[in-house]
């Protein structure tokens, strides 16, 4: 079971807002949700490598030269909020 | 209604044949879109935005520029509201994204060029979360073949456009089967190309080591059209291949014969509904009957799919989202310090399920839990695609349903997310692996259409759209406009 207080503390790690009615169903929704997982526990994968990408990739790179990006107009144009040159936020806490 | 020789009876190629050989304009085709889309777009809701003026001035354009251009040019593209689309905006199907107007063209639509003819936007579930279309905070879109149901998900606008008629052939994303179900569930083919086939620059990420752009069309010959228009490689991601991309059409009509295919026994039994499970198997004796061997090829480990995959794409959103914060772009909701700004945009910026989906993979990747859901669910992923590889060691194509049920009714799941969630069964292995796979309409029960899904191995589209093109043939099933 996931306590109130945990699903408190996951939000704050995501930095969502939640209502107290929201807490109350998403903990129960994610009880439901994590008790269908729990079965990939039972595996036994303690020498099974993990797959983060199913290509395989590893360090793809690319040439570091200079070329044209966005100007700062452009990325500015769709700021909530700008100063000058500069996207403005609220105090910082 | 337009007249007996309508443009709308038309599959995309045929169409693109005709505006090539210069018998209909790309202007004409646009203008039949545009009506077409005004007529039933009230019941359908396929569509976030239309953009009637801008599809008319770009195929001008385009008819303009004769000689040179692709074949693919002329067609209007439904695109969905998830890939960025210059000057045209891109929602998302979010609140937090409701006026944000991309800068640049997703690298998927470049070989459309700058004169890419686009009709509209099609709705989705918010951030391509879910299996209906319902968690769009533009309302949910209807399946053309029956008002009062879902056209399945995440591409459920892009489904029902195309099977409506609101366009000849769409884009969608596929990160657990979110071209293949709505595919599915709405009569139309849906193509899940090889992870890293087509770049994902301008798609906006959900789960980016899963999420794939791929074409829902009224044929396979239309599906490989579109592949073809939208593959290849992009220096702009890191993760699309730099592998060639070969000739989609050449092959199509070799047929089965010889070809060795293998029916799931995994997907074929509990979960999914007997109708559906009859479509399968019809359509695997019809492609016996043309030639085919045919034997079963078992997946041990899809049972544990769907679990690793609701641990996997969710902790990837949780990482993903975390970029809708107020700051750049989008939607804000002003608070005395910036922290507070971060909550309460993202409080009334997302729906339900993109909460949902943040806090559980926020929840599998933090402190205490990450060995325990995170990492244990990328091993099981190593399973499935060794899974795989055994079954590619024995057969060219593996096939299944593409989902266990027809389309369902509105609003009879979406308070259920483990309801919702297990519509994903079928489609999620092939995401986790990477392979491509296709959805190709097999015939109907209980009146809606029953997609069947055909998997193969990495980077052979080919022998998939051929076995998918047999499959068309066999099935008892022809694209018929709705409503």
């Amino acid at each position: 079971m996931i306590s109130e207080e945990q699903v408190r503390h996951v939000a704050n790690l995501a930095r969502l807002g939640l209502t107290d009615d929201e807490i109350e169903k998403i903990g129960g929704q994610l009880d439901a949700i994590l008790d269908s997982i729990e079965k990939i526990r039972e595996l036994d994968l303690a020498d099974v490598p993990p797959t983060a990408n199913p290509l395989d990739l590893s360090n793809v790179l690319r040439p570091d030269g200079p070329r044209p990006e966005l100007s700062q107009e452009e990325a500015l144009f769709q700021a909530p909020e700008r100063v000058e040159d500069l996207f403005a936020v609220p105090r910082i806490d | 209604m337009a007249g007996s020789h309508s443009l709308l009876d038309l599959t995309a190629h045929a169409l693109a044949e005709e505006i090539e050989a210069g018998e209909v304009s790309a202007r004409e085709a646009a203008e039949v879109a545009n009506t077409r889309i005004g007529e039933v777009e009230d019941e359908i809701n396929a569509f976030v935005t239309t953009t009637p003026g801008l599809a008319l001035e770009r195929a001008e354009a385009v008819d303009a520029r004769n000689g040179g251009r692709n074949l693919w040019e002329g067609v209007p593209l439904v695109v969905k509201d998830v890939l960025s689309t210059r000057g045209v905006r891109t929602t998302c199907g979010s609140r937090i994204l409701e006026n944000f107007e991309p800068l640049y063209d997703a690298s998927a639509l470049r070989n459309f060029g700058d004169d890419l003819i686009v009709v509209g936007k099609a709705n989705c579930d918010e951030f391509a979360m879910g299996s209906s279309t319902e968690n769009s905070a533009y309302g949910p879109t209807r399946n053309p073949w029956d008002l009062g149901r879902v056209p399945g998900g995440s591409s459920g606008g892009s489904a029902a456009a195309v099977a409506a008629g609101e366009g000849w052939w769409a884009l969608g994303t596929d990160t657990g089967g979110s071209v293949r179900q709505p595919a599915a569930l709405c009569g139309i083919v849906g193509l899940k190309p090889t992870y890293g086939r087509v770049s994902r620059h301008g798609l906006i990420a959900f789960a980016s080591s899963l999420d794939v752009v791929g074409p829902m069309t009224r044929d396979v010959r239309d599906g490989a059209l579109l592949l073809q228009a939208i593959a290849g490689h992009d220096p702009r991601d890191s993760t699309s291949a730099n592998v060639e991309v070969p000739d989609y059409l050449t092959n199509l009509e070799d047929g089965v014969e010889g070809l060795r295919i293998g029916v799931v026994p995994e997907l074929m039994g509990e979960g999914i509904e007997p109708g559906v499970r009859e479509v399968a198997e019809r359509v695997a004796s019809g492609l016996e009957g043309a030639g085919a061997e045919v034997g079963e090829a078992s997946l041990p480990h899809s049972g544990y799919g769907l679990p690793a995959y609701y641990i996997i794409a969710p902790a990837e959103v949780s990482s993903n989202l975390a970029r809708f914060d107020g700051v750049r772009y989008g939607l804000r909701v002003s608070a005395d310090g910036v922290h507070e700004m971060y909550r309460k945009t993202r409080e009334e910026g997302f729906g339900a399920e993109a909460k949902r989906r943040i806090m559980l993979g926020a929840y599998a990747l933090s402190s205490g839990y990450y060995d325990a859901y995170y990492a244990q669910a990328q091993k099981v992923r190593t399973r499935i695609i060794e899974d795989f590889q055994a079954a590619f060691a024995r057969y060219d194509v593996l096939l299944s349903p593409t989902a266990p049920t027809v389309a369902f009714e509105i609003g009879e799941k979406v308070d259920d997310p483990l309801a919702m969630y297990a519509n994903d069964i079928c489609a999620v292995p092939a995401n986790l692996a990477g392979i491509p796979a296709i959805s190709v309409p097999g015939g109907l029960s209980e009146g809606l259409p029953v997609g069947v899904q055909l998997m193969s191995d990495h980077f052979t589209e080919p022998t998939l759209l051929r076995a998918a093109r047999a499959t068309e043939q066999v099935a008892d099933f022809r694209y018929q406009m709705k409503p």
